[in-house]
């Protein structure tokens, strides 16, 4: 994978290199504080962070379906955690965007992990026999083309069982055959969803390698705009 | 058959692309770039790549969306 040493957020970060805004600099102040100004402000912002995470499910509901009191501990659970990393790492921000933005993406990390740890709980990582069979339709192929598509998938079945290392035809069988969602996996691989990606980075460009060294696809993604 | 779409996107390996955690890094950045319409793909093509390649950072990134917009 790429380095990202040159998008990092300092110097002329997102806000065009703007000084820290007024509502964010009092929250960095706060929550560097000590005694009653620091608890003031984790109460105030945890109260926060519990309304997004409660909006971020409710946002999901459709997926996943829990409701009550389920809900009700996922939602918390993703509020303190969140508040937990800001808290911790509140000496990174810098201001390159607000702070609540800046806050609010722990609670989706939060939330997404909590949900996966929750689905591997309930559920499992549930793999279907016909993955592969469905693949063409999963992956909207042109339905004249079927049987190109057919021998296309094929060609990538036999490229996952002879290119892939154990680890990477699991993960890539899970993730893309089965759309198996990326935090559950990791819940039940016991590692991160960073570390999947790079198995599935790993495993993707030794696939696409396979079929175009074979004349199936171009070696080079076609990027869309 | 160099025109499926699906299968070009789930066989992308995007150099650019620097992980879950680097781009998780930038995405607030990146996202007031996107509410401001100043081309953030630009700015960060890396954070970019890795939305386009990685769904559950991209999933993040509209629950994001939705809480910085209220949407
Ligand atoms: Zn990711």
């Amino acid at each position: 994978m790429g380095s990202a040493e040159n998008e990092g957020r300092a110097g002329d970060g997102g806000r065009g290199g703007r000084s820290m805004d007024a509502e964010s600099a009092r929250w960095v102040r706060a929550l560097s504080a000590d005694g009653e100004a620091y608890e003031e402000a984790t109460g105030r912002l945890h109260a926060l962070l519990l309304r997004i995470a409660y909006a971020e499910l409710n946002r999901r509901g459709s997926r996943h379906g829990i409701t009550g009191p389920e809900l009700d501990d996922l939602a918390h659970q993703a509020a303190a955690d969140a508040l937990l990393s800001i808290t911790r790492k509140i000496g990174d921000f810098r201001g390159d965007s607000r702070f609540t933005t800046w806050a609010y993406k722990f609670v989706m990390h939060e939330v997404s992990s909590k949900l996966g740890r929750h689905f591997w709980r309930t559920a499992g990582v549930q793999l279907d026999p016909e993955a592969w069979e469905r693949l063409p339709d999963r992956l909207g192929a042109d339905p004249v083309r079927q049987s190109e598509a057919r021998e296309l998938v094929a060609a990538l079945r036999e490229a996952v069982d002879e290119e892939l290392t154990e680890r990477q035809r699991r993960v890539f069988t899970a993730l893309a055959v089965n759309g198996v969602d990326a935090d559950t996996l990791a819940a039940e691989l016991g590692t991160n969803r960073n570390a999947l990606y790079k198995t599935m980075f790993d495993a993707r460009r030794k696939l696409r390698a396979r079929l175009a060294a074979n004349g199936h696809l171009p070696l080079t993604t076609a990027r869309r705009s | 058959m160099n025109e499926w779409q699906g299968l070009d996107d789930l066989l992308r390996s995007d150099p650019l692309d620097p992980g879950c955690d680097a781009a998780l890094d930038l995405m607030d950045v990146y996202l007031e770039l996107f509410l401001a319409d100043a081309a953030p793909e630009r700015r960060y093509p890396g954070v970019a790549a890795h939305l386009r390649g990685c769904p559950a950072c991209e999933e993040d990134f509209r629950g994001l969306l939705a809480a910085v917009t209220g949407a």
